[in-house]
């Protein structure tokens, strides 16, 4: 299938990914330090292992970002 | 309408030449109010721009003191600086470089029960703070209070920010939900950050304050830049407001900032 993740084109095999497994296989380190945002609409992070990526689907994978401060 | 000093037109010429200020622009600027929540990497430039574009009273809230640490690349704090607060440090530059401002200091924590209060002095927020727990403070407190405020974050050789007007654009929240647990995504004190790359950001964040008080242009409303100083590519990514957000949402969940942010006054 193909999907766009933050503006790249991607091909990947199998009809279907869940969430969880896309941001393992696109190597984020943890599920909790982004922000997953599909065709407009965010996800829930307790929705990332039952939400479905297929076919055409646009995805931003939005990062938390600190700095500023040096606390 | 004021009557602009001789000094003044002079100070300001570069801004009044431009069609979308003008002198009618420059009356704004004076008269606008803004708070810098943050006298650090992303305050500093901040605070520098604003200082020199004649913003009339502008706000500093941080409670920390100049560290060697610092420098950098919060460069509106000198190596004489170290060890003094950073909104005295801050509010110094800004008069030097501008007499005819007002400065405010407040050498505080922000918290839950003293930010509204502080923030309803002013027309526009520009937050430049380093830990979430306050970034999501700031959201709530600028929704529940209708403030517009530009939020900035960097880390590394990456930035982002976005521009919050609410009732009228997506939230901070809309889009990041909750804070992240503690540890999971590093600060700059941990990952490091390049020191251009708060310029960068910073400067974005006083040309939208400078847009907003203007009515100049587009803001980044609905809209996250991002940027990645390594390949200097830069995104915006479009953004909608959020029916289930919890705070701007159709039932929100927050009603109270105490519900929300508690970790924060203990930091
Ligand atoms: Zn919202």
């Amino acid at each position: 299938m193909n999907i766009t993740i933050n503006g790249e084109k991607e091909h990947l095999t199998g009809q279907t990914i869940v969430i969880s497994d896309l941001l393992q296989i696109k190597n984020v380190e943890s599920p909790e330090m982004v922000s997953v945002q599909l065709n407009g609409k965010i996800v829930n992070q307790e929705r990332f292992q039952s939400t479905s990526v297929t076919e055409n689907d646009e995805l931003e994978f939005l990062y938390f970002m600190g700095g500023g401060e040096n606390k | 309408m004021i009557d602009f000093t001789e000094d003044q037109l002079e100070r300001y010429s570069r801004h009044i030449l431009l069609q979308d200020v003008g002198v009618e622009g420059q009356e704004k600027l004076l008269n606008a109010k803004v708070l810098l929540v943050g006298a650090g990497g992303l305050g500093a430039p901040v605070s520098l721009y604003l200082a020199a574009a004649g913003v009339g009273t502008i706000g500093v809230a941080d409670n920390d003191v100049v560290d060697l640490s610092n420098l950098q690349r919060q460069v509106v704090h000198f190596h004489k600086d170290i060890g003094t607060a950073k909104v005295d440090s801050a509010r110094d530059k800004m008069l030097a470089i501008n007499p005819d401002i007002t400065v405010k200091t407040h050498k505080t924590f922000l918290c839950a029960d003293n930010i509204r209060e502080i923030i309803r002095e002013y027309d526009f927020v520009v937050e430049g703070t380093d830990n979430f727990p306050a970034k999501f403070l700031i959201n709530d407190a600028c929704v529940m209070e209708n403030i517009p405020f530009s939020h900035g974050g960097i880390l590394r050789f990456d930035g982002q920010t976005m521009t919050v007007v609410p009732g009228k654009s997506s939230c901070y929240r809309c889009t990041f939900r909750n804070p992240p647990p503690p540890d999971v995504v590093p600060t700059c004190s941990q990952a490091g950050v390049l020191g251009a790359i708060a310029g960068m950001l910073g400067t974005i964040q006083a040309a939208e304050t400078l847009k907003f008080i203007t009515a100049t242009g587009d803001l980044l409303t609905d809209t996250l830049l991002t940027f990645d100083a390594k390949s200097m590519n830069f995104r915006k990514i479009p953004l909608k407001q959020q029916k289930d957000c919890p705070i701007c949402g159709e039932s929100p969940r927050i009603t109270k900032l105490e519900d929300a942010v508690q970790a924060v006054c203990g930091i």
